[in-house]
C-alpha cells in the first residue's frame, strides 16, 4: 500500500468491527427476547390447561355427588 | 395510496416486512460490502498525489453521506411522531439514532486516519470536521435524552424536537466546504456535469455509497424488529406470530 498500509487497513478494520457489532447486537437481542416470550407463552398455556383440567375435575366431582 | 401509508403505522405489518426483507437484503449487502471493499482496495488505481491512503475514501465518504441522510430519516420520524402521534414513528426514530451515531463516528475516525498522512494532522477544527462532530453529538444527544425521561411518551417528544432542531446542521455540513476556507476539499461528485474524479475511482465509490445506504436500511429493520419485539412482548399478534 505504498507505505500507507497501516492507515488503510486500520480504517477498514475499525469499520468492520463497528458494522459487525451494529449487525449482531439487535439480531442477538431479538433472538433472546423471542425465546423468553415463547417460554412465557407456553408456561401460560400450560397453566391455563391445568386450570381448565382442575375446573373440569371439580365439575365432574360435583355432578357425581349430586 | 392512503392504505399503503397506513400500513407504515401498523406494527404487525412493519414486523412482517422486516421478517420478509432482512433474510435476503442482509446477505446481499454483506456481499456488496466485500465486493466494493476488494474493488476499492485492490482494483482501483493508485492516486498520483495521495498514493494508496486515498482508498479510505471507499469507507469515509459512504459513511459520511449516509450519516447525513440518516439524520433526515430520524428527524422525519420525529416529525411524524409529533404531528400525527404515531407510536411507530417514535420507534423508527429510536431505531435510526444509534445507526447514525455509528456511521458518523466511523466517518470521523476514518477521516482522521486519512488526514494524518494527507494533511499531517489527526484532527483539525475546520468547518466540515467540526460540524460533523456536532452531528455526532446530536445523535448521541437523542439517544441520551430518551434515557433521561421516565415517561417514554414525553421522552420521545423531546427527542423528536431535538432531532428537528438539529436538521439545520445538515446543510451546514454539506455547504461548509463552499462557505468557509476549509482544509477539507470541495465536492468532487457533481450531480450536473463532469465529476472531478476519474471513473475508475468513481464507480467503486458510487457502489459503496449505495451499499452503505442498503446497510443503513438493514440495520434500521434489525433495530425496528428488536424494539417492536420489546414493545409488543405481551401482544397477542406477536405471540401468534412467534408460535408459527
Amino acid at each position: 500500500m505504498g507505505g500507507h498500509g497501516a492507515y488503510v487497513w486500520s480504517a477498514y478494520a475499525i469499520t468492520l468491527v463497528v458494522v459487525g457489532i451494529s449487525l449482531l447486537r439487535p439480531w442477538l437481542a431479538t433472538r433472546r427476547l423471542k425465546r423468553v416470550i415463547q417460554q412465557e407463552l407456553s408456561r401460560q398455556q400450560g397453566q391455563t390447561m391445568r386450570d381448565a383440567a382442575t375446573g373440569l375435575a371439580d365439575e365432574v366431582a360435583d355432578a357425581s355427588q349430586a | 395510496m392512503w392504505r399503503i401509508i397506513h400500513q407504515f403505522g401498523s406494527p404487525p405489518w412493519v414486523y412482517r416486512f422486516c421478517d420478509r426483507v432482512i433474510p435476503w437484503l442482509l446477505p446481499l449487502t454483506l456481499l456488496a460490502l466485500c465486493a466494493g471493499s476488494v474493488w476499492g482496495l485492490l482494483y482501483a488505481p493508485t492516486d498520483y498525489k495521495q498514493g494508496d491512503s486515498y482508498r479510505i475514501i471507499y469507507i469515509h465518504v459512504p459513511t459520511a453521506v449516509v450519516s447525513l441522510a440518516g439524520y433526515y430519516v430520524m428527524a422525519f420520524a420525529g416529525l411524524v411522531s409529533l404531528v400525527w402521534r404515531i407510536k411507530l414513528a417514535d420507534t423508527a426514530m429510536r431505531a435510526a439514532a444509534p445507526i447514525g451515531a455509528a456511521f458518523t463516528a466511523v466517518a470521523l475516525v476514518t477521516g482522521a486516519i486519512w488526514g494524518k498522512p494527507t494533511w499531517g494532522a489527526w484532527w483539525v477544527w475546520d468547518a466540515r470536521v467540526t460540524s460533523m462532530l456536532i452531528l455526532f453529538f446530536l445523535y448521541v444527544g437523542v439517544i441520551a435524552l430518551f434515557q433521561a425521561y421516565e415517561n417514554k411518551a414525553i421522552a420521545a417528544r423531546a427527542c423528536a424536537i431535538l432531532s428537528l432542531v438539529g436538521t439545520v446542521n445538515i446543510p451546514i455540513i454539506y455547504k461548509s466546504v463552499d462557505w468557509w476556507y476549509s482544509l477539507h476539499q470541495p465536492a468532487s461528485i457533481k450531480f450536473t456535469g463532469e465529476s472531478a474524479i476519474d471513473s475508475s475511482m468513481l464507480y467503486p465509490l458510487l457502489g459503496m455509497i449505495v451499499t452503505f445506504y442498503a446497510l443503513f436500511a438493514v440495520l434500521m429493520m434489525l433495530n425496528l424488529r428488536q424494539l417492536l419485539t420489546e414493545e409488543h412482548a405481551k401482544s397477542s399478534w406477536l405471540g401468534k406470530r412467534l408460535a408459527q
